[in-house]
Parts: structure tokens; C-alpha cells; sequence
């Protein structure tokens, strides 16, 4: 034996590939397929970036202009003999002149406008130089009015909304070719927008509006705002959180720490995992059938919005729960049990406290998913349905008609006119503002709290 | 009112408040989606004048609609249905079926279709549907069978047009628009022709011969235009032998570019569009079910405002936005102020 591990000669076989530091073609070869591999990584990697980088541009550059709104600057009189024919201030007969009534004052006062500035134009009639103006001028003034009746007779300051075209104009998304074969606007118009943007009279501001505002009418793009949407996907989360959380939590924990292992658990934990993966639609119309059709809950309203999404997202957080509950050492289990406490004392306050971190996460990640849900909604109501109405309590909130973020984003994309595409654009930037902000909960929450063994 | 017929009431009512969830104070509306800008329109401008809160809109189309509407009386069923077609018999049957006996009808106005081309083509200021139908139907009866569509000029088939190549920019298939041109024009062309009642002698059921009928051709000679009028002008500007389908309001507020052609000898416009004589429109109604008025609050109020002349007069709101006015309005103002049941 010893002359086979003392002397290796040395033109033997084994040292026939040289030295150490020299590559054979085999390690050459390794090393080149290694390499290869890095790189396809980093080509994967970088195609990934490059999407990544290409959506949130065209999201950036197509969404930002709906957060600021063109308006004008003007004076209005209103005239008594218009507003109060009465003339004795009663808040009854005030109210009874319509916006059409409005219109006539704001005509003027735009003809006023016009000629204070000195452009020249061949448009003179306040009806048509009022084209500049959202319709929905006329309500600003009248509520402006019916808010405080004193103001009738005086002349008062209004920034009013401008209307779409010349929105569009200001935003670059309109031009004089465009609006050339528009009946909305002529390009005659957009002279005196020139001349009125260049006094500071039509200026850009930012649009609170598109934030808390609620949805308008097809005719009226520059007042539709996305306020009634997130409210209704605010009360649908708290559905979803209120039921989905102890439901989820309750079955995980009895499941895990509590039930017998037998045929009818393994059914249901395989449920469980399959019903994860089921297609969100199928929720949709399975809550269309349960809770519209059988138990007559109201259409379109974030209740049920609400229930289907818990159905969603409570396998979800079965899941998470369970991994989390899992990945608690037994130890800590077994040390509780040994100096006296019951199981449900080991789990209540031990296990649980320690698993919690993992459990909000995936409530959080489950949310998250709900929030940006749309197919469900489609099936019950959410869509198709023109959101003027804020809630007026909690219980309305629950119950009355609403429409949800991504509902109201697919309700915007569908419509006709460009203005609207535009806002389309701007509510996704909400929404994924709500979304990266609940995933950044999850993660601080996960680092702050999460303990490792 | 007696104390006893007060209290029963007022069991009454807090019976049906119990069972409802909670009392609705807003007008439901529920339906047509092309009549759903129209209705979302005036109920903005409701929500401005009025305490009342804004009406609820929602599309769905008019069957739909029309079928939550006759799911029944009460607070969780909608006040109104928008429809842009006529309340059919087996509508009525159901409602009755479940105890939504008087319905209001209300026009509120007409949807108009025309054919024009570019202002310096070729003269097509003439269409009878027939010859929309031998143009840009697929399979056409020539001597007497139905053959694939040979015609390639307006001329081949018809002298008095002008030998231009056909070339039509239709309305997508997702627009309403589409079914009022297949059913108008390209259906009763099929039977002027003679096509249909070949179709169906050569062992077709009836259903099948109309859907023949109604298929066009496509393979570039018609182009389905799926965005807006503005997409079907730009096409038929920069096309000379281009025919476009536009609503009446386009066509009216594009005269400098535009030429229209009559249908059957009758000129598109308002007046006779309103009075049925022009072929190709179609009515756009809502319906109000009566036994809501005077417990769902501003039921009444927002019908009154919908047809009010301010709002769908020839000046009004709507028909900014395209509705042909209806000059019966009157008529159907008094209808809805006295409640008149169909």
C-alpha cells in the first residue's frame, strides 16, 4: 500500500494536465458555460428593467398632465335682476333659477373679459365664447350664489374650470389642425386662449380635484376626479379586512396547531391551495349568484364588492398564516407546554404573538391584491356605473352604489373623449401609489418585527 | 286620518323600512348605453339644480335594463330603464308577471344615421338602400342567384350612380350604430332586392337569410370603424370615393367637408328624421315605472328635467352632444307631468 501513496511518478497520468493554475479544456469549459449563465441572467434581468422602465414612463408621461387643470380667471356680475327677481333674498327663489339661468351672466362676463384684453377676434357672443368654459361653470357660480346669497348684485372673482378642449389645448394634446374638423371649439378660440394664457387670466393649476372630486358626465371630462372611487375601494378593503383577517387567521390556526391530521383536513387543505389559484372572474360570479342574486344584497354596492374580494383573498391569507405559524420553532410550543400552559395558552401566547409579523404581511400582500382587483366588479355592477354620489355615512358607504379604483380607470379608458384617456392614465398613478404604499407597510413591517431562529 | 289607519301606517312603513336595508332618497337609473351619456348628462345637471341627490346611472344595455327594471316594485329595483329600442311584448308579459303594471314611456329623442362623402367626390347624393345593399352586402342575387359580391363600381348595378370604385367606412360592430344600419339599410336592401327571398328559396330559414343579409363584405372594399365619427371623416378625406356612416349631428356640424345623400328620395334632417320619413334612425326612450313616483324622492322631478326644453330642446345639452331633438317634445312633456301609463 505504501509505495502507491508515496510515490506517484512523475510523468504519470495524473499530472499530465500540468499545473494547478493552467485550465484544462474541461475547467475551460465549465468556466464558459458558468459565464454564460451569468450573462443570460443579467440580459433577463435587464429586458425586465427595461419594461419595468418603459411602463412607469408611459404611465409618468400619460398620467401626469391630469393632475393639473386649466382654469380662467374672471369677473362675474351678478346681476339681481337675473338671480332674484323677487329681489327679497329668499334662499327658495334663488334657488329656482337653474344653471341655465347662470349662463347668460357668464357669457357676458367672458364678452367683458375679451374686451378688457383687447383681442381681436370675430367670436363676440358670450354662447359661443362660453365654449371655453366647462359646463359645468355655471353650477360653480350658482352654488357659489346659493352658499351665500349676499353676493347677488356684486361682482365677484370666479376661477372656473376651462373646458376640455382648451385643457387639451394648454396640455399640448389639441392643436388648431385638430379642433379644425371639432365642433366643440374653433381654432378662433384658442386665439383668445393665447392671448388670455399669456396675462396669467387661463392658468394651470394643480388639480385637487382629480383626487377627492367625483365622476362626471361623458360632456365633462375636466371635472371627473377619482374621490367617490377610492372611497368605495376604501370601504370594500374594510369588508375585506374585517372578515378575511379572522376567518383567515381562526381556520390557520385550528388547522395547524389544532386539528387531527385525517383524510377530511388533507380535503381541505388541498381546497385551500387550488382555490388560490382559481381565476378572480369565478369569484365574481359566484358572488353574483350568492349575494345579488339569493340574498338580494344591492347592486354595485362595496358591501358586496367587499364580500367577493374576501372570497379572493381569504386563501391567501390561510396561506401566509399558516407558512408564518409554521416557521415558529417547536420549542417555543414545547417550553410553553412544559412549564404548565395549555395548548391554547402555548398558542395564544406564544405562537400567535411570534407569527403575527409573518400574518400582517400577508394580509397586507393579500389587500394589495384586492385593491387592484377588476375582474370581479365587472359582474357586480362596479362597472358601467357613473360615480357622482360621496357616501353620506358609513352605512351608505357599505351600501349605496359605488364604483372602485380600477373599475373607475376601466370606466375612463372605455370613454370617447381624449380627455378622459388622459385621466385614465392619472388614476393609475393613484392606484399605484395605494399599492406601493401597502406593500412598503408590509415590508417595514417585516423588517421591524420579524424575528429569525 | 284616523289614529288606527295612522298607526297601521306607520307599521307599514317601518315594516318596509326593516326589511330594506336602508331607505333610498336617490333616483336609480339602469340600461341602453347609448342612451347612458345622454342620462348621465342631465343627471349632473339634476344634482346641480336641484336638493335631490344625482340621480345613479348605470349602462348594462336595453334588454338589461329593461329586465332588472321589471324585476318588480320597490326600493331595491330601479326607477328607470334607458333603452334606444321599443319596450317589446315579452318585456311587458314580465313585468306584469311580477306586478310592475304602469310603465311611463318617454322619447326623450332620435339617434340619426346618415351616409356622406367628401364634399369634392363623386356625386352620391342619392342611395336607395338596395343599392347600399348590392354594394356592400357579401352575397348579392345576380340573374337570379345568389352569388359572392361581384361589383366593384357603383355603376355595375346601378346606372344612375357614378362609376366609382365602392369603398364604405362602416361602424364597428361594437357600435349601436351597426345594428340600426344592418337592420335599416342593409336588411331591407336584401329584401328590395329580391336577395332575401332567394336566399330562403334556396333552403335558408329565415334567421339564417337575415343574417346573410346583414354580413358585409369587409376585404378593404368596407372598413369597420370602431373609434368615433372623427376617425370615419378623416377617412373619407383622405379617400374621394369614400362613403361614410355618420350620426346626423356629425355630419350637420361638418357641412364644409361633407356632402350627405338621401335615402329613398328623403333628405336627412332633423324634421324628417323626427317624423320617420328618413329611414335609418331609431328612438331613443326611457321608461318610468309609475309606482315609484311619490316614494323614491325626485323621481318625477328628473323625468320633467330630462325632456324639459332647456335640457332636451334643439339648444339644450344633449343635443350638443348629438341627440336629434325631438319637436313632439311637447307632447311628451305633458305626458310625464300628468303620468300618462302606457
Amino acid at each position: 500500500m505504501t509505495d502507491l501513496t508515496t510515490t506517484p511518478t512523475p510523468g504519470g497520468k495524473r499530472h499530465s494536465y500540468g499545473s494547478l493554475l493552467d485550465e484544462s479544456p474541461r475547467t475551460k469549459k465549465r468556466n464558459a458555460a458558468e459565464t454564460r449563465f451569468r450573462v443570460y441572467g443579467v440580459i433577463a434581468i435587464s429586458i425586465g428593467l427595461i419594461f419595468l422602465a418603459a411602463l412607469l414612463f408611459a404611465i409618468v408621461r400619460n398620467g401626469i398632465p391630469a393632475f393639473t387643470q386649466t382654469y380662467i380667471v374672471m369677473d362675474v356680475e351678478l346681476t339681481a335682476a337675473k338671480l332674484d327677481k323677487k329681489g327679497n333674498r329668499d334662499i327658495e327663489d334663488i334657488k329656482k333659477v337653474s344653471t341655465f339661468g347662470y349662463n347668460p351672466l357668464i357669457g357676458t362676463a367672458l364678452e367683458t373679459l375679451v374686451a378688457e384684453n383687447g383681442v381681436e377676434t370675430e367670436i363676440n357672443k358670450g354662447k359661443e365664447l362660453r365654449d371655453m368654459l366647462s359646463s359645468g361653470a355655471a353650477a360653480q357660480v350658482r352654488f357659489a350664489v346659493i352658499d351665500n346669497p349676499d353676493l347677488i348684485g356684486t361682482t365677484q372673482e370666479f376661477t372656473l374650470l376651462a373646458g376640455s378642449r382648451v385643457d387639451g389645448y394648454m396640455k399640448g394634446r389639441v392643436d388648431r389642425e385638430s379642433l379644425a374638423r371639432d365642433p366643440n371649439l374653433s381654432p378662433a378660440h384658442l386665439d383668445i386662449v393665447d392671448a388670455l394664457a399669456a396675462d396669467g387670466t387661463i392658468k394651470r393649476i394643480f388639480n385637487w380635484d382629480f383626487i377627492t372630486g367625483t365622476d362626471a358626465s361623458e360632456s365633462r371630462p375636466e371635472q371627473a376626479g377619482m374621490g367617490v372611487a377610492i372611497l368605495g375601494s376604501f370601504f370594500m378593503m374594510l369588508v375585506v379586512l374585517l372578515l378575511s383577517l379572522p376567518i383567515g387567521v381562526a381556520a390557520s390556526i385550528y388547522l395547524e396547531e389544532f386539528a387531527p391530521q385525517n383524510m377530511f383536513t388533507d380535503f381541505i387543505e388541498v381546497n385551500i391551495s387550488n382555490l388560490a389559484a382559481v381565476p378572480s372572474i369565478v369569484f365574481g360570479i359566484l358572488g353574483l349568484a350568492v349575494f345579488i342574486q339569493f340574498a338580494h344584497l344591492p347592486q354595485s354596492a362595496p358591501i358586496v364588492g367587499g364580500l367577493t374580494l374576501t372570497l379572493m383573498t381569504l386563501p391567501t391569507i390561510v396561506i401566509s398564516t399558516r407558512a408564518s405559524l409554521k416557521s415558529v420553532p417547536p420549542s417555543i410550543r414545547s417550553a410553553a407546554l412544559g412549564v404548565g400552559a395549555s395548548k391554547m395558552q402555548s398558542v395564544f401566547h406564544h405562537v400567535l404573538p411570534l407569527a403575527m409579523p409573518g400574518i400582517l404581511t400577508g394580509t397586507i400582500i393579500g389587500l394589495a391584491q384586492a385593491l387592484g382587483e377588476t375582474a370581479p366588479l365587472l359582474l357586480i355592477g362596479m362597472v358601467g356605473y357613473i360615480a357622482t354620489n360621496y357616501p353620506d355615512g358609513v352605512a351608505s358607504g357599505f351600501l349605496d352604489p359605488n364604483s372602485a379604483m380600477p373599475a373607475q380607470i376601466f370606466e375612463w379608458a372605455k370613454r370617447a373623449d381624449p380627455a378622459y384617456y388622459e385621466r385614465a392614465w392619472g388614476g393609475i398613478i393613484i392606484l399605484l401609489v395605494f399599492l406601493l404604499t401597502m406593500n412598503l407597510i408590509a415590508i417595514l413591517l417585516r423588517r421591524r418585527f420579524e424575528r429569525r431562529w | 286620518m284616523s289614529l288606527t289607519k295612522l298607526t297601521t301606517s306607520a307599521l307599514a312603513i317601518a315594516a318596509l323600512t326593516a326589511t330594506t336595508a336602508v331607505a333610498r332618497d336617490n333616483v336609480q337609473v339602469a340600461g341602453s348605453s347609448t342612451v347612458l351619456p345622454y342620462a348621465s348628462i342631465v343627471a349632473e345637471a339634476f344634482g346641480e339644480n336641484f336638493d335631490f341627490p344625482t340621480p345613479v346611472v348605470e349602462s348594462g344595455g336595453s334588454s338589461a335594463g329593461l329586465k332588472r327594471f321589471c324585476e318588480g316594485v320597490g326600493e331595491n329595483t330601479i326607477d328607470i330603464a334607458n333603452s334606444s329600442r321599443p319596450i317589446r311584448e315579452s318585456d311587458i308579459e314580465l313585468c306584469t308577471e311580477n306586478g310592475v303594471n304602469d310603465i311611463i314611456e318617454v322619447r326623450i329623442g332620435y339617434d340619426g344615421i346618415v351616409f356622406a362623402s367628401q364634399i369634392d367626390g363623386p356625386e352620391f347624393t342619392a342611395f336607395e338602400a338596395s343599392d347600399i345593399f348590392n354594394a356592400l352586402g357579401a352575397k348579392v342575387l345576380v340573374d337570379g342567384a345568389i352569388v359572392d359580391n361581384p361589383h366593384t363600381q357603383w355603376a355595375d348595378f346601378n346606372s344612375d350612380l357614378p362609376a366609382a370604385d365602392i369603398l364604405a367606412f362602416v361602424p364597428g360592430t361594437k357600435h349601436g350604430t351597426r345594428e340600426v344600419f344592418e337592420d335599416k339599410v342593409l336588411l331591407q336592401g336584401c329584401e328590395d332586392t329580391g336577395a332575401m327571398q332567394a336566399m330562403m328559396d334556396s333552403g335558408m330559414d329565415e334567421d339564417a337569410a337575415e343574417d346573410a343579409c346583414i354580413e358585409v363584405r369587409g376585404n378593404g372594399i368596407t372598413v369597420d370603424i370602431d373609434g368615433d365619427y372623427t376617425e370615419t371623416l378623416a377617412r373619407v378625406d383622405s379617400n374621394p370615393n369614400g362613403i361614410g356612416v355618420f350620426g346626423l349631428a356629425f355630419y350637420e356640424n361638418n357641412t364644409n367637408k361633407l356632402k350627405v345623400a338621401t335615402i329613398g328620395g328623403v333628405e336627412p334632417k332633423t324634421e324628417t328624421i323626427a317624423s320617420g320619413t328618413y329611414p335609418v334612425s331609431r328612438p331613443l326612450f326611457f321608461f318610468i315605472k309609475k309606482a315609484h313616483i311619490g316614494v323614491i324622492p325626485g323621481l318625477k322631478e328628473f323625468a320633467e328635467f330630462f325632456v324639459s326644453d332647456e335640457i332636451a330642446g334643439p339648444d339644450g345639452p344633449l343635443s350638443d352632444y348629438g341627440l336629434v331633438s325631438d319637436p313632439e317634445l311637447e307632447a311628451t312633456q305633458t305626458k310625464v307631468s300628468d303620468e300618462e301609463a302606457m
